[in-house]
């Protein structure tokens, strides 16, 4: 089985700092790792192969700084790993990001694509779902259990609001990953050693895909979404302390609602 | 010059951070308090590929270099003295020798399970009446058809109690002085062969150290390790590397400690403010933070000069001796700074303080290291 998993590399906070012109993410000096739920995805795609047997691609859009977290992923044990990354290609939002993907992995050939179900620092959950569509494959999204895998099909369980689906697809497929899905392994010292003497970061640049790519749907011309402005919240005030009896107290907060319209 | 990790170095840092975070660290403490050799983390630095850092792939290693090596003590020590220990010894004075001065079928007889960590090693030269002095060796070994004969005692023995395979060290002509001391490896199994009682100490106490005795332990030929006679130049090569692992040890513990007391001082307030506020603890944060960037060029230089091939001792000697004393100097700053805390279990940078010390003790006390330094100055 052919297995291609999408990872993207994240700044690793929770505080990420904005351009205040460009309203883009300021990601020098902050450190970077692979996003947790394609992290995830990744592991599922070892445990498939060790399984079931096969290879696993790991395939990642961005600038050369990227490189780093495919190495991570092949001194985890991946076997090839590409980096699509072009001037051309840059600015995408979600949609031109996954056409982009989507043509990079038609290229790589795939009979299972994983996706993180959504990255720490956009929080979309578009691009795996769009992959999907830009391709013409069934989509399994929120898994969070891989049951059982026999032949071209597998059983996977989807995270729902209030419950949990047992889907049974066909491959080719794309599925999204929770981070909950496993406990990703760590490199090994030797695979370390693999990812930067033994295997290689393969780029993809616009001239690879050009015989097969639109141009108007890629890049910051091919993107949908203008980000307007970018701004860090406000830091709400204090909040409000009550101290009364529970039913005083209900019916202060009923009274505050009711003030704000809330209901 | 360059003074930056390189990709690969730097990857593996990030490697060893994660599994030190989150597999060595919620036990430190605890292996501390019991007294208890961490055998599960043994497991696991053996599957991840701890226990065989620089040694080829051919004989089970994992291919990679001292700097690689001595990164991975570094990390470990930084929240877990004992485990950076296990894996210095075993790596250093164990592994390294028989790859160094092994014969082809020896090597392809002990380091496979050695550098997957499936066997534990240990180093056996020091001696009740034969620390320092380690020429004062007692312990005999009399040749006796294909067999060696050893008679005699080791102690201060880390890993010993968790060790199968060990480097011992014995007289096998007294009258030839130290052109009489031999190296031999013997299997924990091997009869006359005993692991005696585990040493009470104050640090590193999930580390085992334990004395081994020897009765009449028949040791076989072939396990005659180097030639006759050449066992105290291999007991000096051995210490030259092994400084370089206890020197990154050293490194470690002192890096976790600030690590543990930026946090603290930013987080504990007194007299309403942060003492991070107080010119005293900025200036003690500084100075710790300088002797310890200090300590790791000169650490990881002596490792980038062991891997040049060039002979390395004298730079060993220095990072150990530096690394050592700033990992005492900064441990004790950091008990300081955190007050009455620092003092108890509940913080780390006691047991921390505690593991310091002994980096300036063993495998050649700081004294040593200066005869070796003045040495290679010709100052003697």
């Amino acid at each position: 089985m052919r297995i291609v998993v999408c990872i993207k590399q994240v700044p690793d906070t929770t505080e990420v700092k904005l351009d205040p012109v460009k309203g883009t993410l300021i990601r020098e000096g902050v450190p970077s790792i692979i996003n947790p739920d394609d992290k995830a995805g990744l592991e599922a795609a070892l445990r498939i192969k060790e399984q079931a047997g096969g290879t696993v691609a790991v395939v990642s859009m961005g600038p050369s700084q990227a490189d780093v977290a495919l190495r991570e992923a092949l001194a985890m044990g991946a076997d090839e790993a590409y980096l699509v990354t072009d001037r051309a290609f840059g600015g995408a939002d979600t949609w031109a990001t996954s056409y982009t993907l989507s043509v990079a992995i038609r290229k790589i050939g795939f009979d299972l694509i994983i996706c993180g179900r959504q990255a720490i620092d956009g929080d979309t959950a578009q691009v795996g779902p769009q992959i999907a569509q830009h391709l013409d494959l069934p989509q399994v999204s929120y898994v969070e259990g891989i049951e059982r895998i026999s032949g071209n099909k597998l059983v996977l369980k989807r995270q729902f609001e209030d419950r949990y689906h047992l889907l049974e697809v066909e491959l080719p497929c794309v599925l999204t990953a929770l981070s909950e899905l496993n406990k990703p392994r760590y490199m090994s010292v030797s695979g370390v050693f693999e990812a930067y003497r033994e295997k290689e970061v393969r780029r993809l640049t616009f001239e690879d895909l050009k015989e097969d790519i639109d141009v108007a749907n890629i890049g910051l011309k091919g993107s949908p979404t203008n980000v307007k402005q970018s701004f860090t919240k406000q830091p709400k005030g204090k909040g409000e302390k009550l101290e009364l009896e529970p039913e005083e107290a209900v019916l202060a907060i009923v009274s505050r609602l009711r003030a704000k319209n809330l209901i | 010059m360059n003074f930056e990790l390189t990709q690969e170095h730097s990857l593996l840092k990030t490697m060893y951070q994660s599994f030190a975070e989150n597999e060595v660290k919620p036990l430190a403490a605890e292996i501390d308090e019991q007294e208890r050799f961490p055998v599960e983390t043994v497991e696991k630095l053996g599957r991840f590929g701890f226990m065989g850092i620089p040694f080829p792939k051919e004989y089970g290693g994992q291919g990679g270099d001292t700097l690689a090596y001595i990164m991975a003590v570094e990390e470990l020590s930084k929240v877990c003295g004992t485990t950076g220990v296990v894996v210095s010894a075993h790596t250093s004075l164990c592994c390294h020798p028989i790859f160094a001065f092994g014969t082809e079928e020896q090597k392809q007889r002990y380091l496979p399970d050695l550098l997957s960590g499936k066997k534990v090693g240990a180093f056996g030269l020091t001696e009740p009446n034969a620390g320092t002095d380690a020429s004062a060796q007692q312990t005999r070994a009399i040749l006796d058809g294909d067999n060696y004969i050893l008679n005699g005692s080791k102690i201060f023995i880390t890993n010993a109690g968790h060790a199968e395979v060990f480097v011992i060290f014995a007289m096998t002509d007294k009258s030839l002085g130290t052109r009489g001391i031999s190296a031999f490896i013997v299997e924990k199994g091997f009869e006359g062969f005993k692991i005696g009682r585990e040493e009470k100490k104050m640090g590193i106490r999930g580390s085992s150290t334990c004395e081994l005795i020897m009765e009449n332990c028949i040791v076989p030929r072939t396990n005659l390790l180097g030639a006759e006679g050449k066992g105290y130049g291999i007991a000096l090569k051995t210490l030259d590397g092994g400084r370089i692992g206890i020197a990154a040890q050293a490194l470690g513990i002192a890096e976790g400690a600030l690590d543990e007391t930026v946090r603290y001082v930013k987080e504990r307030k007194q007299f309403g403010r942060r003492i991070s506020q107080f010119q005293n603890t900025q200036f003690s944060i500084a100075d710790m933070h300088t002797r310890i960037e200090a300590a790791k060029w000169l650490v990881y230089s002596a490792a980038l000069k062991k891997d040049s091939g060039a002979a390395y001792g004298t730079e060993a000697a220095m990072a150990k001796l530096f690394a050592s004393e700033t990992a005492t100097f900064v441990t004790q700053r950091c008990v300081q700074l955190f007050g009455g805390y620092g003092y108890t279990r509940e913080y780390p940078v006691e047991r921390m303080m505690r593991d310091a010390k002994i980096t300036e003790i063993y495998e050649g006390t700081s004294e040593v290291q200066r005869m070796v330094i003045a040495s290679a100055l010709k100052v003697n």
